[in-house]
């Protein structure tokens, strides 16, 4: 295929101009549905749960409408922002340590096979150990609260990141390899040209899993953290409304943290479109392949 | 490119020099592998400079093995390889070498690709720019600078991996079947291009393939190896002229030549 060359869509390029006038409408169309579809479809049942509730009048207690959890959405918005807030806190400050930390060692283990024998078993260990069980522990050492839920956000998404950014880092063609020990390359030149940029949607990939554990890592440890973690996150928001059957605003907390979720997946997927969009293969659009 | 070779002489040009002087000389060189497995045993192989060698047999004899040991991505088991002149110094000594596959960082465009050899040993960009320019003008992909590899052909990547191997001006240059996975129309354009370079440039040039007349039409020598352990069986002077061209595939002197490389490797091969 050559630089000019549009395949999309199949077969081939188009020959006309009517040809190309089609397929520019046929992917506005499809850009249209993509984003109308979805919204159709939670729209219509935000409509049918309104209508159950109105219709068969369930108490407010156990299942309210969607304009009730709207209404506890604005009444209790300074309780639920502040909340939000720390949460958003927890989530980010342990995805920035799980980043950090976790590139550095990737990048250690894969500078000399000893490291990696010594180090990457414990890495396992925390990630297949239940972050519920390990609380209680962390519950008794660390006396922080914000260090606590921190810690415990952090070990749940350090992993993706360190297996995918070590895959990614012993991913480098072999061929690509020679040439640079042929070019008499020294390490940091192999890992800053060819291991690093190689690794970038191995790494990214982590850190789309990783994100989106974060943020369940940060409402584990707010569960598990009971009365020690009262009054802080988004979470032990929800905890509190659900004992004293707001269940409007439990409806809100929990709309709130499954925004924050889609916030965070959307943008690191933007962020790895953006950066692998001139050479990845998964981040390639249709009509630019 | 095709120019050159319309007003390149259709027939003469000079024939090869008498025996040229010795760049790399490999003596009774063995390699095993860890696994056991013998791949070359007592090869003695002389490459003189300027020349244009292939390495013919068939896969799994060794040829690749060879260009490894050349290059010192590998070190021979037994036996030594001697450079003459500069080359000796292996600081001083340039060795290019193209995979089968372009083997191009998808990451980086095409500029930045050819760049690779020169920012390794700490050229800077600006400097090594008008080096990396001519390199590129020289496979015809001047144009291509700002693009990435997965925007090219096939036959564009293998250029952009020929770029890169010469912007460095080695003193060898060993091809590992360079052109095997390209169809045949690109193939002998590759073929041409790379000929034109040699002639232009007077590279020395080691060959590895399993193409008689891949190895006819482009070498002055041919090594034809047998396999297991891998050998030189036989060595073949290709004494066509130094520009060639369609009229030299389709010559007698070709067909002889071919014919009798053939016998050679069907020799060796059942040897």
């Amino acid at each position: 295929m050559t630089i000019t060359a549009n395949d999309a869509p199949p077969p081939g390029v188009p020959a006309t101009r009517e040809a190309a006038a089609k397929l520019k409408r046929w992917q506005r169309l499809d850009a249209f549905l993509r984003i109308a579809l979805p919204t159709a479809v939670i729209a219509g049942l935000i409509c049918l749960w309104q209508d159950y509730v109105t219709t068969n009048n369930v108490p407010h207690y156990i299942l309210p409408s969607p304009a009730r959890v709207l209404d506890a959405l604005v009444e209790d918005r300074a309780m639920l922002f502040s909340g939000l807030v720390n949460t958003l806190i927890i989530t980010f400050g342990a995805l920035f340590l799980a980043v950090t930390l976790g590139v550095t060692i990737a990048i250690a283990l894969t500078q000399s096979r000893l490291v990696e024998y010594a180090i990457f078993p414990i890495a396992v260990v925390l990630q297949v150990t239940p972050i519920v069980a390990v609380f209680p522990l962390i519950n008794i050492y660390v006396e922080n609260i914000y260090a606590k839920l921190l810690l415990c956000a952090w070990i749940v998404a350090f992993f993706p990141i360190l297996s995918n950014t070590t895959l990614g880092l012993n991913s480098a063609d072999r061929n690509l390899r020679d040439l640079y020990k042929l070019y008499g390359a020294s390490r940091w030149q192999t890992l800053r040209y060819l291991q690093l940029p190689g690794a970038m949607p191995y790494f990214l990939g982590g850190l789309r899993i990783a994100g989106g554990l974060a943020l369940i890592g940060a409402v584990v440890a707010e569960f598990v953290a009971g009365s020690a973690g009262a009054g802080t996150g988004l979470a032990s928001r929800l905890i509190e409304a659900g004992y004293r059957l707001q269940i409007p605003r439990l409806f809100a907390a929990l709309f709130l943290i499954s925004l924050t979720g889609i916030v965070i997946y959307v943008t690191l997927a933007f962020i790895s479109s953006k950066l692998l969009s001139s050479w990845h293969e998964s981040a390639m659009s249709k009509g630019n392949r | 490119m095709s120019e050159t070779l319309a007003n390149a002489p259709l027939e003469g040009g000079e024939t090869p020099a008498a025996v040229p002087p010795p760049l790399v000389t490999l003596r009774s060189v063995g390699k095993t592998f860890d696994n056991g497995t013998r791949a070359l045993h007592g090869v003695d192989l002389t490459v003189g400079k300027g020349e244009f060698l292939s390495l013919l047999g068939p896969s799994g004899c060794g040829k690749s093995t060879i260009l490894r040991l050349i290059s010192q991505l590998d070190s021979p088991t037994d036996g030594d390889i001697r450079w003459e002149g500069t080359a000796a110094d292996p600081k001083r000594r340039e060795v290019s070498f193209v995979f089968q596959e372009p083997t191009l960082m998808p990451w980086a465009k095409v500029f930045d690709n050819v760049y690779l050899p020169m920012r390794l040993k700490g050229v800077g960009r600006k400097t090594a720019e008008p080096q990396i320019m001519h390199a590129l003008e020289s496979v015809g992909l001047a144009d291509f600078r700002a693009a990435y590899p997965r925007e090219l052909s096939g036959g564009m990547k293998m250029r952009v991996s020929i770029a890169r191997a010469l912007a460095t001006d080695p003193d060898v240059l060993l091809m590992d079947e360079p052109f095997a996975a390209l169809d045949e129309i690109t193939r002998f354009k590759l073929n041409d291009d790379l000929l034109r370079l040699w002639d232009e440039r007077g590279w020395t040039v080691m060959f590895v393939t399993h193409s008689v007349f891949e190895s006819v039409y482009l070498s002055t020598r041919i090594a034809v190896m047998t396999g297991r352990p891998g050998r030189i069986a036989q060595s073949i002077e290709v004494d066509g002229p130094r520009q060639r061209t369609q009229e030299f595939r389709l010559s007698e002197g070709f067909s002889a030549i071919a014919r009798r490389t053939s016998d050679a490797l069907s020799k060796a091969m059942s040897a």
